[in-house]
């Protein structure tokens, strides 16, 4: 008896410690995830925080008198008059008639820093398309000057310089409470390509840059990462070749990207001769990328469908090809997909390749297919972080923000797609 | 039976032999008293019409012989019952019976396994035809994770047995009544066939095998998943199906072999010991070996 007794009180004690450990295991586990989720909604706050403005933009709106006189010009449809007519001048005008007391030329020059030097170019398109608006009053809205920008924004911020004289100040708080500077939405974000000037800088050109080099990703990795596994998982003996084969599928993955882009200049543009900077050849180089990740997770998602629906096919009848095509693809489908965004959010955010292959290129204009020079996000947020003009420091923060929703949604679609085709069956 | 009972292994009078490299102790033990000679088998292994006539049959996984010159002849429209210890070779050898053992690389099969006077490894012969005329049932239920209906249709459609969807309709139909199934299923045809319990489950499969007409229907533990009560299900759809089918059944319940069988066929070592008519083997085996086997279940 008293030896039982004393058995139960080891156990009881042993007990008592066992739960001590899992108590203690479990809190490792807590804090480990409250690590995570802080450094997350840090990172975020951070972000967000920093790269919000980068989606306002601020505009300048003024009743500008289209004077011929002051622009020296007669006649819109002269092409030699347009090239000669001075454009700036009606800006000048428009603003003086808020600060009359601006004279001289120093002053005229500070005040037409107000906006961007697009402006000019602005009136200058409104008159070559309308001839007729010569002579008239217009009120039109210019972007404002990257350091009016920058001033409007950023005025209390200690990591942004404003470069503006003191009476130029003045001048911007004067025109924001009469309204006439204001910040809106940054339309031109989404409508435009990269551009010298922050202002007028959009993301458009990548973000369809990405896109194309993104769709030539898929067509070829995904056809091909899954017909591979098939084939290695269902058809192939099993021999000296195909481990080796495995072997170095799993060493590609593991591969450092860059090296992708060297292997991508040296074939496709040394000896197939294909274009630089285009979104064909960085999704054959971001392809090649991909397809070992796609290998790997369509082989152990084909692993996972159980023996028991081969067999179940097979006993029925159903040749090889039917098992695989009617039972094993369809139940592995959900694993490959997830897989195949995964590789394909990897590869979306992948910059050091495409610098090799040239598509680090200042693109202004949306590229119209996959043989025309483009950049893609990434790249695009790597080249604005690297520009001297302050204004840039926030597109760049935006960028990123684009591209964590580029992200984020992919990863979501991965997750419904899984969920969907799951519930099928 | 107190007569039996005194024969049990491990019987303390039994005499001591040097034991042999065996891993399961029970057999070990039995196996000290008992030679067997190898390709003997006795009681009535022939048929005078055999569906399957099967002459010194050895099937071996790289080094390991799993089945030792087995001769048998399966007769037409009989249930013949398969038993005896776990790792006896019994499932290899229903398996060898449709060819199901083709994806195991290691797998290598020897003599002369025909049906119908046929070949079944003959290496002109299409296995897929060759399935198509013997069925199979797994241990575990394994319907497709699809609906009840595209279980059943799958086997003709891929076969090409319906060319309407009217006639396809009829095969599930029939298929389903058959497997005694219709009148729980066919207001849910279009329901998953996962969600159905484990007996429905595994008669869903039985009306899948016959979905393609085949002659013969190999069953390889269809009730060691299953409750008493599905089980009774499933004996007694054995029991009417044996009239249009030829039924090949392993089997760990003796209780069962001795229900739905016309014949057993006792396997030890794989060696096939004795095969006789059912209540034969039952209440008066031949061999030692059937006997300690059947003894040491009931005893």
């Amino acid at each position: 008896m008293s030896n039982s007794s004393s058995q139960v009180e080891i156990v009881r004690q042993s007990l008592r410690r066992r739960y001590r450990k899992e108590r203690r295991f479990r809190m490792y586990g807590i804090a480990a995830i409250a690590v995570a989720l802080l450094s997350l909604f840090i990172l975020f706050a951070d972000i967000i925080g920093k790269g919000y403005t980068g989606f306002l933009k601020t505009t300048v709106t003024l009743e500008v008198e289209l004077d011929g006189d002051t622009m020296y010009l007669e006649d819109p449809t002269n092409p030699d008059e347009i090239a000669m007519a001075d454009f700036t001048a009606p800006i000048i005008a428009a603003l003086q008639t808020h600060f009359p007391e601006a004279e001289g030329s120093a002053a005229n020059r500070e005040l037409a820093r107000l906006v961007g030097s697009y402006a000019a170019s602005d009136i200058r398109d409104l008159l070559e398309a309308n001839p007729d608006l010569l002579g008239t009053i217009q009120t039109m809205e210019f972007l404002a000057h990257d350091t009016v920008s920058v001033y409007v924004k950023h005025a209390d911020n200690p990591r942004y310089t404003v470069r503006l004289s003191e009476r130029q100040q003045q001048w911007v708080d004067e025109l924001m409470e009469k309204g006439v500077i204001e910040t809106g939405f940054n339309d031109i974000l989404f409508s435009k390509g990269d551009s010298r000037e922050p202002a007028n800088a959009g993301i458009l050109s990548a973000i369809v840059g990405s896109l194309l080099t993104m769709f030539v990703t898929l067509v070829i990795s995904f056809p091909v990462g899954v017909a591979a596994a098939v084939y290695l998982e269902e058809f192939a003996p099993q021999n000296r070749l195909t481990d080796f084969i495995e072997v170095n599928i799993n060493n590609l993955a593991a591969v450092p990207s860059i090296i992708f882009g060297l292997l991508g200049l040296a074939v496709f543009i040394g000896l197939f001769g294909m274009p630089r900077s285009v979104p064909v050849v960085g999704g054959l180089v971001l392809a090649l990328m991909t397809v070992p990740t796609i290998i790997i997770s369509s082989r152990a998602a084909i692993k996972s469908v159980p023996p028991s629906i081969r067999e179940a096919a097979e006993g029925i009848g159903a040749s090889r090809m039917q098992v695989v095509l009617h039972h094993v693809v369809p139940l592995a489908m959900p694993g490959m997909l997830t897989g195949s965004i995964i590789g394909m959010a990897q590869a979306l955010g992948e910059t050091a390749p495409l610098l090799l292959i040239g598509m680090v290129a200042f693109i202004v204009d949306v590229p119209d297919g996959l043989f025309d020079a483009a950049t893609v996000l990434p790249v695009q947020i790597y080249l604005w972080a690297s520009s001297a003009e302050q204004g840039f420091i926030e597109l760049a923060s935006a960028g990123i923000m684009v591209l964590l929703t580029f992200m984020i949604s992919m990863n979501a679609l991965a997750i419904w797609l899984r969920k969907r085709l799951e519930r099928r069956w | 039976m107190n007569s039996i009972n005194s024969t049990i292994p491990g019987d303390a009078t039994m005499p001591e032999k040097a034991p042999l490299a065996v891993e399961d102790p029970v057999t070990e033990e039995r196996r000290e008293t008992v030679e067997i000679e190898e390709g003997k088998t006795v009681g009535i292994p022939f048929s005078d019409n055999p569906k399957f006539a099967l002459r010194n049959v050895e099937v071996s996984y790289g080094d390991t012989r799993a089945i030792r010159n087995i001769s048998l002849d399966i007769a037409r429209n009989e249930v013949i019952a398969f038993i005896g210890p776990s790792g006896c070779g019994k499932s290899t050898f229903l398996r060898c019976l449709n060819r199901m053992n083709d994806s195991i690389d290691t797998c290598r099969v020897k003599g002369s396994l025909m049906l119908d006077g046929d070949d079944i490894y003959d290496p002109r012969r299409d296995v897929v035809e060759l399935r198509a005329r013997v069925g199979m049932v797994f241990q575990k239920p394994n319907p497709f994770p699809k609906s009840i209906y595209e279980n059943v249709a799958y086997g003709p459609r891929i076969h090409g047995l319906a060319n309407r969807k009217s006639d396809l309709d009829e095969i599930v139909e029939s298929s389903l009544r058959k497997a005694g199934l219709w009148d729980e299923v066919k207001d849910r045809l279009d329901a998953t066939a996962t969600g159905m319990s484990g007996g429905q489950q595994q008669r869903l499969c039985i009306a899948r095998a016959i979905a393609v007409s085949p002659e013969v229907i190999l069953m390889d533990e269809p009730c060691s998943a299953l409750d008493p009560i599905a089980t009774a299900k499933v004996e007694e759809l054995i029991a009417e199906m044996s009239e249009s089918y030829t039924i090949v059944i392993v089997t760990h319940s003796m209780q069962q072999a001795a229900r739905v069988s016309h014949r057993t066929a006792y396997f030890h070592l794989g060696h096939l010991v004795e095969v006789n008519e059912t209540n034969k083997v039952f209440t008066a085996p031949e061999h030692e070996l059937t006997e300690s086997y059947i003894t040491g279940r009931f005893g």
